[in-house]
């Protein structure tokens, strides 16, 4: 490839990058929310929602992602004939696989904090609505800061699993240039550009730390 | 007038009896210390009078309320959350290990309750609090975080902290115990001085002399009674053979 290939490769991929970008944050803003709730719900004293919680997470961290992104799109189809939108498919998939992810790291966090925060709450008047928000989660953000950078960081990577239902991010363009340039580079490149997505995740999550450690 | 009694009081973990029909009174203004040696159930008392503990049976009433509503098949059923949430905001807890918000200044300590559950205005529940640390000699600590505190600093916010909501009744327990001996002295002044101003209290605690300084009333409890009830001349002149065997190990010391 001469430099003005790799400069249009270059160029095709970034524009990529708007549709990877897309299913990351529409993924972490609905299951950031939903993972907390899962974990309330795996965490309370109601054995059979509990349990139904603990079977969902089993069967999500059971099976590989590829798998679960198949089934949520062709499942529709071949049960009931509904074909519906690939990009929407995705972000169903992703949100159902890294609820479970988060929810379990939300759950560790807050089953950390000692009971006795809770029942200093309780005797200071608040109900469990503001026990939690006010004093219980405030203090798991910080716990699971360092698991929750590792799951994030695997979601960026894990858009690109997108294409497999033919959602076309930046991985997919970059093999499709791979195949049309006859060569590796355009992979190398679309290497390089999670590692600077990445790095760019890592640095926001060291910050959002440091902004914690105002307390020990 | 009572502030609190407790009548026939059990209280059962599975088939441990910890506390085995007791009944007490403490009325407005006074302090009541419990002494007793360690699993003599004290602590569970306390507990149960904060609702953080489900009795078994017999009843508990602060301030005119009652904890438990009726008895179903000799099983309480507990009065109605609207009464529950008054008896709770009608007794304070300071627990043994403080139990501050860590993520939290000294002063959002003492508010966020004020603000968020009695529905003060910020500045004014801000005012309560300074007004409390001055009394208490904090108020330079105010907008520290609880890791930046010593032990005896920790407990004397948590006290303050508790009595920032105004309770009808003040529960410790074990208030000194898990701090360094050299910071014992600085948390039991401002118990005194509590004491002093009419403060209605219950301390759980192994600081005798310190008892004996403070008590209107002091129950000596041991594997889950009351062994002896009395003033506090009850720690000089305690009748019972397990009271003077428990003070002896405290007063040769």
């Amino acid at each position: 490839m001469n430099i003005k290939q790799i400069i249009s490769v270059i160029k095709i991929l970034f524009s990529g990058i708007g549709m990877s970008l897309k299913i990351f944050i529409i993924t972490l803003i609905i299951a950031i929310p939903l993972g907390i709730i899962v974990a309330l719900i795996r965490n309370s004293k109601n054995k059979i929602f509990s349990y139904l919680m603990k079977v969902y997470i089993l069967i999500i961290r059971g099976t590989p992602i590829m798998l679960q992104i198949i089934v949520v799109y062709f499942c529709p189809y071949y049960l009931f004939n509904i074909k519906y939108d690939r990009f929407v498919a995705i972000i169903i998939a992703f949100v159902i696989n890294y609820t479970a992810y988060f929810s379990e790291i939300f759950r560790s966090g807050i089953n950390s904090i000692s009971i006795g925060q809770s029942e200093a709450a309780y005797t200071l008047g608040f109900n469990k609505f503001q026990t939690f928000f006010l004093i219980l989660l405030p203090q798991t953000i910080k716990i699971i800061l360092p698991a929750m950078s590792n799951e994030v960081i695997s979601l960026i990577k894990t858009t690109s699993l997108a294409q497999i239902i033919g959602v076309t991010e930046m991985f997919a363009l970059a093999q499709k240039q791979a195949s049309y340039n006859f060569s590796v580079i355009p992979l190398v490149l679309v290497g390089m550009y999670y590692l600077v997505l990445v790095f760019i995740i890592s640095i926001a999550f060291s910050r959002i730390e440091r902004k914690l450690e105002y307390y020990s | 007038m009572s502030v609190l009694e407790v009548k026939e009081l059990s209280k059962k973990y599975d088939n441990l009896e910890v506390i085995k029909n007791i009944s007490f009174n403490v009325n407005e203004g006074e302090t009541l210390v419990i002494l007793g040696p360690s699993g003599s159930g004290k602590s569970t008392l306390l507990r149960c009078i904060n609702n953080l503990e489900k009795i078994t049976s017999g009843n508990i009433t602060i301030n005119g309320k009652e904890m438990i509503k009726e008895y179903k098949n000799s099983i309480p059923i507990y009065n109605d959350k609207k009464i529950l949430n008054k008896i709770n905001m009608d007794t304070g807890m300071v627990f043994q290990d403080f139990n501050l918000f860590p993520h939290l200044t000294v002063k959002e300590n003492i508010t966020e309750s004020l603000i968020y559950v009695l529905k003060m205005d910020k500045k004014s529940a801000e005012d309560r609090a300074c007004e409390l640390l001055q009394k208490m000699g904090l108020i330079n600590k105010k907008d520290s975080y609880p890791c930046d505190l010593s032990g005896g600093q920790k407990q004397r916010i948590a006290i303050i902290r508790a009595l920032a909501i105004n309770p009808k009744i003040l529960c410790m327990d074990e208030p000194t115990s898990s701090l360094d001996p050299e910071l014992v002295g600085e948390v039991l002044e401002v118990i005194k001085k509590l004491a002093k101003e009419k403060v209605t209290m219950i301390i759980v605690t192994h600081e005798i002399k310190f008892a004996e300084e403070v008590a209107d009333k002091v129950i000596f409890m041991d594997k889950g009674i009351i062994i002896e009830e009395g003033n506090s001349n009850l720690i000089k002149k305690p009748k019972e053979k397990r009271t003077k065997e428990f003070l002896k190990r405290f007063l040769n010391v």
